[in-house]
């Protein structure tokens, strides 16, 4: 499906690049003219899916984290989050929710938030070659 | 982020300002295990209402609060979240943390 528009970001994996994610993903989609809630959930869904490439992908390493973001005929909004680290060994357990490897400090809902807040996720991935996480949301606008 | 920590007769409010990502948690966590040490209190109530942005990482901050307070009998509870903390809350099953003024109008959507 042929783009009316796109954007293509990489940056490395470190947290502080979290909020720059959201705010880059908020801005470029502004021209859809988003309710808040709309807004609120995009930002949302982005930062769960930087967020998992930043705590998981590279634990030995600081890899790079790609994001793409397209606005489709329609106005539907598509997220890809690409990182080529280290892979998840089982996509389904890992979208279960409550189930981290992360520790205590992770909560184990960041799929399911990614999942509630967008129409469509997708999650490939492949042990020791990296996850695609692709998200697809339309937006009804405030128009 | 910045967190803002109130005691008065038991209860210790924290107030989160900012946005609580991957990057703000830990130093959330510090700020409540911190004033939770300090003041020992009966009730804890954090409240979201400075929040511009929270994400699943909040969620385990209001995880891990929970559980450190109930090992010494306390009980935590959340207030005054925007609507994007909201939704997020409610996704995760935690609207049942939010004290009863919020609780109501969460229900009467």
């Amino acid at each position: 499906m042929k783009a009316e528009n796109y954007i293509k970001l990489e940056f490395p994996a470190r947290a502080v690049n979290e909020g720059f994610a959201r705010a880059a993903v908020a801005a470029f989609v502004s021209q859809l003219d988003p309710t808040l809630t709309e807004l609120g959930d995009l930002k949302t869904a982005v930062s769960e899916a930087v967020t998992n490439a930043v705590v998981h992908a590279y634990p030995d390493s600081l890899g790079v984290i790609q994001l793409r973001a397209r606005i489709l005929p329609g106005g539907e909004l598509e997220l890809v989050i690409k990182d080529k680290g280290v892979g998840i060994g089982d996509v389904e357990r890992a979208r279960t929710p409550l189930y981290t490897t992360g520790g205590e400090e992770r909560s184990g809902m960041g799929f399911t938030i990614m999942e509630g807040f967008t129409d469509k996720l997708r999650v490939r991935s492949a042990p020791g070659r990296g996850t695609t996480v692709t998200m697809r949301r339309r937006l009804t606008g405030r128009g | 982020m910045q967190t803002y920590p109130f005691y008065s007769s038991g209860c210790l409010t924290v107030r989160f300002v900012g946005e609580l990502d991957h990057a703000a948690a830990a130093g959330a966590m510090r700020a409540v295990t911190a004033a939770a040490e300090e003041f020992l209190p009966r009730r804890c109530v954090l409240d979201l209402s400075g929040l511009s942005f929270m994400d699943s990482s909040g969620v385990a901050v209001i995880l891990r609060a929970k559980r450190m307070l109930s090992a010494t009998g306390a009980e935590l509870m959340v207030s005054s979240p925007p609507e994007q903390a909201r939704r997020v809350l409610e996704l995760a099953g935690l609207s049942e943390l939010l004290i009863d003024t919020e609780r109501k109008e969460v229900n009467s959507r």
